[in-house]
């Protein structure tokens, strides 16, 4: 077995930082095993679970430690993450949930569709659950899978209130597995969230220390000469934007969690060789992206957001924040294997890992190389030639499933263009006329709409990345006609001033959006932004589009990634008000929310 | 780099800077138009080096540009060089790309692109161009403008409203205040005409739209204070990278204190220069002018070297002040900050400080000198 290295890190106190305190969490979550669960076999750190059909949870302050210092976190029955909720499709579920804190608090239960009053947002579904009161949820369980659930009040979310959520299918599982383990994987920071969002609106790059400098310059012009440096950043510099703005908040402050557990606790699931193991991954970060490997196993996602897909044999997923992705692992030799989840921006990794025993370790891979974010993440389709780290996924696909024959742009004599967009069918983009205003710092004019990027950082890494082009729900679209009518929405921001908004409207400047009760939607996203937005749908789900507009997978939080324009469809089927909104939660609080109201 | 080197720089320096700030700033800023154009120009591979010194300039764009703050700039000689560059190379890469793009690629889009792409690039680089529906694809600059005509109306509430918990308990501030306090320069300065303290500082508070801004410099020496001010705006957001300021000013040092009405504009140009640019009207008609640049060149995620430009202007000489009419002095400061903290950097410098014109004069002919390089040592912190 090999022992675990701790990965080059510049100084001691930094190292401890990202590697936090092998023994912090909530007390309330280490070693308390619940012997009487027969479905999911804990380990150590696996939270608490609680299953039936009565719940009664309590949010509550509780000192937590994960990086020598103690600090207050928000908490659900003591745990960070909250306790493992495990219902049953078809039954009827009450949930009783107490304030203990001394704010008003909320629990939102994040891609369970349900009548709106038990939908959990303050100020639209309800009006929040006050000091010392109890609110009772009660509602009907019409779907299975991989689902989370977490506060949608101020900050609530970044400290600790969130848990994982699984509901077991009415019939038999579809694919059946000896072991099963939610991997739940956030961001801890020591500091008050409302701190970090003061001071990213003082100075937006506050947590970014990967920016450009002055000998990378000078490098560059001793690798491709003057111009060529010049050049590389001309286009940054003329629009005052950062290409290493991957993510606001980065392991300066942060500390990235596997199920309640810094990367020095690792927790840890256990395995027989040869079974056959479901890890149900869940990003409850607040504001960070992850993309998941284990070193040495092939991983084969059948489940996206709750909902099964074809299977795709990766190595390696982008799990934006708020999305879910199920994946089968069934490692035959009698070692362990790390599960590696690095910050997008690469600035620290949570980790975990799978072993026969406890106590045993696999090596930790280093951390990918940060890079600058490429032309078609700030153009869109306007780059038309490829990047040399950015070929196209689409060549090293294998079809995942049997029913490939409408995959898109094999149809298409195979010559579809490698930004994804062939010429006839750009679509047409039509920018808000409140989209010129200083809340807005960029428009792309020709969005790429092909979905087989893994985006910034995974391109072209030698690995086979997930991306959306792969995913195929086999439960089919709600409803297979064609939609009725169109929304087009832009995600826009100034990141100078760190405003966040759709079609350069903040919350509080835009009235709410209407569908018709019944209609059958499309919405077309244009992201006129340099960032990544988990862009999510209470209520109803998102259904997810091919660029030709044919249905692929049913979603609740779609990644739009930079410069893109991603299309789904939504059945207006569920009356109500509802919230809509980018699920970065310093986006969401910085105005990139909406009312949705279905009437 | 010594005193006589540099003072001829200082006054041409200020020159283009004054230019620059009775110019429509923001107008530009915001519709920079060269941007799209750029878009184009850098577009394949740029930033892997796979097509070194690709560049193509947009044939009117970059002429078009107006006085760019480049000039200011201690990278004013590379750029140059690099416009040059692009120039030369215009012609082979513009067919590199064609060649490039083509493969791979079915005759339709082909076609498209050889067709679009030179218009685009020609209507990136035109303002009030960025409405041409006539020609298929609109294309409107990458930032600012102004909406066209057949822009999207963004209301999708078909009538409805809020319902009546609306902003109850969700505690969502999407316009919130905050106050920063920014010590930019606390320093001592060593030079030659004495010791003394210096102070640079702003300090705002309010929300995205509009803040209360103020702003305070001041010198003091052989242990008296030399000069000071202390301005007031009421600072509104005016466009994605700029504000505007409105307020007062007042003066106050040796001779009689002054009060000014302020206007001005304040913001972050292309190429990340800072900049301020302020006009003052006093009592007995007189009238001023503050222009302000600074520049962050990070070393390392922590070191940062920090050039700052700052130049002063009377429309008529203030004896009482020894102020002459014309430009009266400018300074040019190089500060090499460590942050240990984002909010707290200790620093070193140097300062070239020079009087002008009629100011000389009043200087001159009370012994003093007009020239003086200062070595300085402060503290940068923000809250």
């Amino acid at each position: 077995m090999k022992s675990f290295h701790p990965p080059a890190a510049t100084d001691l106190s930094r190292r401890r930082f990202v590697q936090g305190v092998a023994l912090g969490g909530a007390a309330a979550g280490l070693g308390l095993l619940r012997p009487n669960n027969v479905w999911a076999l804990t380990s150590p750190g696996q939270p608490t679970v609680l299953s039936g059909t009565n719940f009664h949870l309590e949010v509550a302050e509780t000192p937590v430690n994960y990086t020598g210092v103690v600090r207050s976190a928000t908490t659900v029955n003591g745990s960070l993450p909250g306790p493992l909720l495990r219902w049953k499709e078809g039954t009827t579920v009450t949930l009783r949930v107490t304030n203990r804190l001394r704010v008003p608090t909320s629990i939102h239960w994040h891609g369970i569709v349900l009548p709106f009053r038990m939908d959990g947002v303050p100020g639209i579904a309800f009006d929040g659950i006050a000091p010392g009161e109890t609110f009772a949820y009660r509602f009907a369980v019409r779907q299975a899978g991989t689902y989370w659930y977490h506060s949608h009040s101020r900050f609530q979310e970044q400290t600790g209130l969130f848990g994982p959520l699984v509901i077991e299918p009415a019939g038999p599982e579809r694919y059946p597995a000896d072991r099963d383990y939610v991997v739940m994987l956030n961001d801890w920071t020591d500091e008050d969230p409302g701190r970090v969002y003061a001071k990213l609106k003082k100075q937006s790059d506050y947590y970014n220390f990967h920016q450009p400098t002055a000998p990378e310059f000078f490098h560059d012009v001793r690798r491709m000469g003057l111009g060529g440096a010049l050049a590389k950043r001309r286009m940054w510099n003329e629009m005052r934007m950062s290409p290493t703005d991957l993510s606001d908040v980065s392991g300066h402050t942060y500390t990235y969690l596997m199920n309640g557990q810094a990367p020095a606790g690792n927790w840890t699931g256990l395995f027989k060789p040869g079974e056959k193991i479901r890890l149900r991954f869940i990003n409850g970060s607040a504001s960070t992206i992850f993309d998941v490997r284990i070193p040495g196993l092939k991983m084969t996602v059948i489940s996206a957001d709750g909902q099964d897909i074809a299977p795709v044999p990766v190595d390696e997923f982008r799990v934006s924040v708020a999305e879910t992705y199920d994946v089968i692992v069934e490692p035959q030799d009698e070692r362990a294997y790390t599960l590696f989840a690095q910050s997008i921006d690469r600035t620290g990794y949570a980790r975990g890992t799978l072993a026969p025993r406890s106590g045993m370790e696999a090596e930790v891979p280093p951390m990918d190389p940060r890079v600058w974010l490429g032309m078609e993440d700030m153009m869109g389709a306007m780059p038309m030639g490829h990047t040399d780290h950015g070929g196209p996924q689409g060549s090293q696909h294998t079809a995942p499933g049997k029913d490939m024959g409408d995959m898109p742009g094999m149809d298409m004599s195979g010559m579809q263009e490698p930004g994804g967009t062939t010429a006839h069918s750009m679509p047409k983009i039509r920018h808000a006329r409140t989209e010129y205003g200083p809340g807005v710092d960029m428009h792309v004019d020709m969005p790429r709409t092909n979905l087989d990027d893994p985006g910034v950082g995974l391109r072209g890494n030698g690995r086979r990345v997930l991306t959306y082009a792969d995913l195929r729900s086999l439960d089919g679209p709600i409803d297979p006609r064609e939609p009725e009518r169109e929304i087009e929405l832009h995600l826009t921001g100034n990141m100078e001033r760190f405003m966040w908004s759709f079609d350069g409207e903040k919350f509080s400047e835009a009235k709410p959006v209407h569908f018709n009760f019944g209609e059958r939607l499309r919405i077309v996203l244009v992201n006129d932004t340099m960032m990544n937005h988990p862009i999510h749908l209470h209520g109803m789900f998102s259904e997810l589009e091919d660029p030709q507009g044919r249905f692929i997978a049913r979603k609740h939080t779609i990644n739009v990634q930079p410069a893109q324009r991603i299309t789904y469809r939504v059945n207006a089927d569920n009356p109500g008000r509802w919230a809509y909104h980018c699920h970065l939660m310093y986006h969401m609080e910085a105005g990139m929310f909406r009312e949705v109201v279905v009437s | 780099m010594n005193g006589t080197r540099l003072s001829p720089a200082l006054p041409r320096l200020a020159l283009a800077i004054a230019l620059l700030a009775s110019m429509p700033l923001a107008g530009w800023a915001q519709n920079v138009p060269a941007a799209n154009a750029d878009a184009m120009a850098t577009m394949p591979g740029m930033d892997h080096g796979s097509m070194d010194g690709m560049a193509m300039p947009a044939p009117a764009g970059t002429a078009r540009r107006p006085a760019h703050p480049r000039k200011l700039a201690p990278a004013s000689t590379t750029h140059a060089h690099a416009s040059s560059a692009m120039q030369v190379m215009d012609h082979g890469s513009m067919q590199g790309m064609d060649q490039g793009s083509m493969e791979g690629m079915d005759e339709g889009s082909v076609q498209h692109e050889d067709a679009s792409s030179p218009q685009m690039i020609e209507q990136g680089s035109m303002p009030g161009m960025d409405d041409s529906s006539q020609q298929g694809m609109p294309m409107g600059p990458m930032q600012g403008g102004s909406p066209p005509p057949d822009a999207r109306d963004p209301d999708y509430s078909a009538g409805t409203d809020y319902g009546p918990t609306h902003g109850l308990g969700m505690a969502m501030n999407d316009n919130p205040r905050f106050g920063k306090l920014l010590l930019n320069q606390l320093e001592v300065a060593h030079g030659r005409q004495g010791n003394g303290h210096r102070w640079d500082a702003e300090a705002w508070y309010g929300n995205d739209d509009d803040k209360l801004w103020l702003r305070t410099e001041g010198e003091r020496a052989r242990g008296a204070l030399e000069s000071a001010d202390l301005e007031a705006f009421w600072n509104h957001t005016l466009g994605t990278f700029w504000n505007t300021q409105i307020g007062l000013r007042t003066d106050a040092g040796r001779g009689p204190d002054r009060t000014w009405a302020a206007f001005g504009i304040q913001g972050l140009a292309p190429y990340w220069f800072e900049l301020e640019a302020t006009g003052y009207v006093g009592a007995a008609g007189r009238t001023a002018a503050r222009v302000r640049a600074d520049y962050e060149l990070l070393l390392t995620q922590r070191l940062v070297l920090q050039p700052e430009f700052d130049a002063n202007l009377y429309g008529r000489a203030d004896p009482a002040r020894r102020l002459g009419a014309g430009l009266s002095d400018a300074e040019l400061g190089l500060r090499l900050r460590y942050e240990i903290r984002r909010q707290f950097a200790p620093y070193i410098g140097v300062v070239w400080v020079r009087r002008l014109g009629g100011t000389a004069d009043f200087a001159r002919a009370e012994g003093e000198g007009i020239f003086d390089r200062q070595w300085v040592a402060g503290v940068r912190i923000w809250f």
